[in-house]
């Protein structure tokens, strides 16, 4: 099999993010994710530094890679320097690349983040679009959402904006520009990581008898992703932690 | 302690800030959410200020939900941004103003990582060029929009309408300051006042005669998460983070947050709507939500400008009663107007609306 660790020491953020983890757990007392979740980057940081390729590809498979906000808090705290935050970017990246990601249920759920914030960057060279933040989806987005997005020309006229516009706010993306954005994805490997996201999402979808389409959101697939909870993210990961103990035993 | 030893520690909590000649780049959520803060963040510079700030609008979203969704490889977003750099150095300009706070982290990481691995910089410049034919050059310096309004907080003050005082009892006005996670956990050195003492929004506070709130979670995560919000199943983990911060500076009965990122913004108005329907609590005083401020609409309060034309009728928790405790008068009724002027019918369930 494939080194995972030198797969992973070919990406910048890991070789600055990870160089000698004491485990004092610090970034575990700060974290976030860790109140939320059963999360414990400490014990990631641990599990990568054991250099294991099957414990490696387990973490790659795991939910619990996912769990990670990025608010980078661990990065300030970390006496060492260490950001486990970017060890958590570089094995997510190499988890999408190798098709491991659709293992779990929290990494399945990036194909629901490629299909809305991924394809709104190549189509309208925005992450986020007022017309894509339908209310209806979002009902935490309020009533001074629902009213702005129901009346969206004359609530940006308001302020100084125009929906598609040659300036300002929510202005249009003009196509010369959309097609500088594709070539860089193109030279850099942005297409590459969208298929491989397509690719094995696709491949998922099959093998648990759903619906998938090409384009959009509106087919079964892309619904179970953005939804599916299975009430086991507080658990314990039982699957890494088994390849510890059979590890170090 | 000698005198040269204390400037030499506190040194590199300071932050170069330049006085003009700025290139400007929107921010996805804030144009989205609150347009009307990167309208007057350009009208203060420019009219009030006098300040040169040029915007290209072919610049686009920097990526940065994306990357830190984990779709967008790091390689790609650091040709996105370097076009931007090259778009600043067709135009002349060598100062970057970033609206975004996400954008700003992605900033200040990627010129940290080609300091220190210069292989990634020859590559960006290989990769952009062979994309769009494009050249440019590292930026000076990079600045956060919030950095430029501190800079220039006491000309703000000198030409102050109002101050962010009850008018009636003339007390400083009670202030939570929330500064977005990426703007200096990640690099504090491209923050004023770093990670440990980010001085940013309690510049602007103090210069503008209010208070700031001391409180436990005052520095903890608002919760956005990217994927823990982009992701309906997931959205429990942003609600938690923002709920621990309002039940932290509850006791504190804070008259208004101000943020300096457009996502902490949003979100801790947004989920103060979500538990009051849910559990029917707010966090203010008498009964009040607690209004979630950009720093460009409380700048605009303080200059005199028109609350609606700032945009505050977009926010869930409604500012009237902070409005009245200025002393600004605000007519409620021309909150929601259409283009021709005509009122539209108002939204229902806003707190304090």
């Amino acid at each position: 099999m494939e080194d995972l660790y030198s797969r992973l020491m070919q990406d910048v953020r890991f070789e600055e993010g990870l160089k000698a983890c004491m485990n004092c757990g610090i970034c575990t007392a700060i974290c976030p994710a860790a109140e939320y979740y059963h999360y414990d980057p400490r014990r990631i940081v641990d599990l990568v530094q054991t250099r294991n390729n099957n414990i490696i590809k387990e973490l790659l498979k795991s939910e619990t890679i996912w769990y990670c906000g990025q608010c980078m808090s661990c990065k300030t705290r970390c006496p060492r320097g260490n950001t486990p935050g970017m060890v958590i970017m570089a094995l997510r990246k190499l988890s999408q690349e190798l098709g491991y990601f659709t293992s779990s249920e929290k990494g399945r759920q990036q194909f629901a983040i490629k299909r809305t914030v991924g394809d709104n960057v190549l189509k309208h060279g925005y992450c986020i679009v007022s017309y894509d933040v339908d209310p209806e989806v979002h009902p935490e987005q309020g009533p001074a959402w629902e009213h702005y997005y129901n009346h969206l020309d004359a609530s940006l006229a308001r302020l100084g904006g125009e929906l598609n516009g040659s300036e300002g706010p929510t202005r249009l993306i003009p196509g010369e520009v959309l097609d500088e954005l594709k070539r860089i994805f193109e030279v850099t490997g942005g297409h590459d990581l969208y298929d491989a996201i397509e690719d094995a999402s696709e491949k998922k979808a099959e093998e648990m008898g759903m619906e998938f389409k090409k384009e959009g959101r509106d087919f079964e697939y892309y619904r179970h992703v953005v939804s599916a909870d299975s009430g086991c993210h507080q658990c314990e990961p039982e699957d890494v932690r088994r390849e510890v103990y059979e590890t170090r035993r | 302690m000698k005198p040269e030893g204390k400037k030499r520690i506190w040194a590199e909590y300071q932050k170069e800030i330049p006085d003009d000649h700025f290139f400007y780049v929107r921010s996805c959520i804030r144009q989205t959410f609150f347009a009307g803060s990167e309208q007057y963040f350009l009208k203060i510079l420019r009219e009030d200020l006098g300040k040169d700030v040029y915007e290209d609008p072919r610049h686009t979203t920097c990526t940065g939900i994306g990357y830190h969704g984990d779709v967008v490889p790091f390689e790609t977003i650091q040709t996105v941004v370097a076009r931007h750099f090259a778009l600043a150095t067709e135009a002349g300009y060598r100062h970057i103003a970033i609206s975004c706070v996400t954008s700003f982290g992605i900033y200040s990481e990627i010129l940290e990582t080609w300091k220190h691995f210069p292989e990634t910089l020859e590559r960006t410049r290989e990769d952009l060029y062979k994309a769009t034919g494009r050249t440019f050059e590292v930026p000076e310096t990079i600045s956060h929009t919030s950095d430029i309004i501190y800079k220039f907080r006491e000309e703000i003050a000198r030409k102050a309408k109002y101050n962010l005082v009850d008018a009636a009892t003339g007390k400083p006005l009670k202030v939570v300051e929330h500064i977005g996670c990426h703007y200096s956990k990640m690099f504090p050195k491209y923050g004023v006042g770093g990670a440990e003492f980010p001085h940013v929004l309690v510049g602007m506070v103090e210069s503008w005669g209010g208070d700031i709130i001391d409180y436990p979670e005052r520095r903890h995560c608002c919760g956005f998460g990217f994927r823990q919000y982009l992701v309906q199943a997931n959205r429990g983990y942003s609600l938690f983070a923002s709920r621990k911060k309002f039940e932290s500076m509850e006791p504190y009965r804070p008259d208004m947050i101000i943020a300096n990122c457009p996502g902490c913004t949003m979100f801790m108005d947004r989920w103060q709507y979500t538990i009051k329907e849910i559990d029917g609590i707010t966090y203010g005083a008498e009964g009040h939500g607690i209004p979630v401020l950009t720093y460009e609409e409380v700048a605009g309060l303080v200059l005199g400008y028109d609350p609606w034309e700032l945009g505050l009728q977009y926010h869930n928790v409604q500012s009237l009663p902070l409005l009245r405790k200025m002393g600004i008068k605000a007519d409620p009724e021309r909150r929601f107007l259409d283009r021709d002027g005509s009122r539209l019918p108002e939204p229902a369930n806003l707190i304090d609306g």
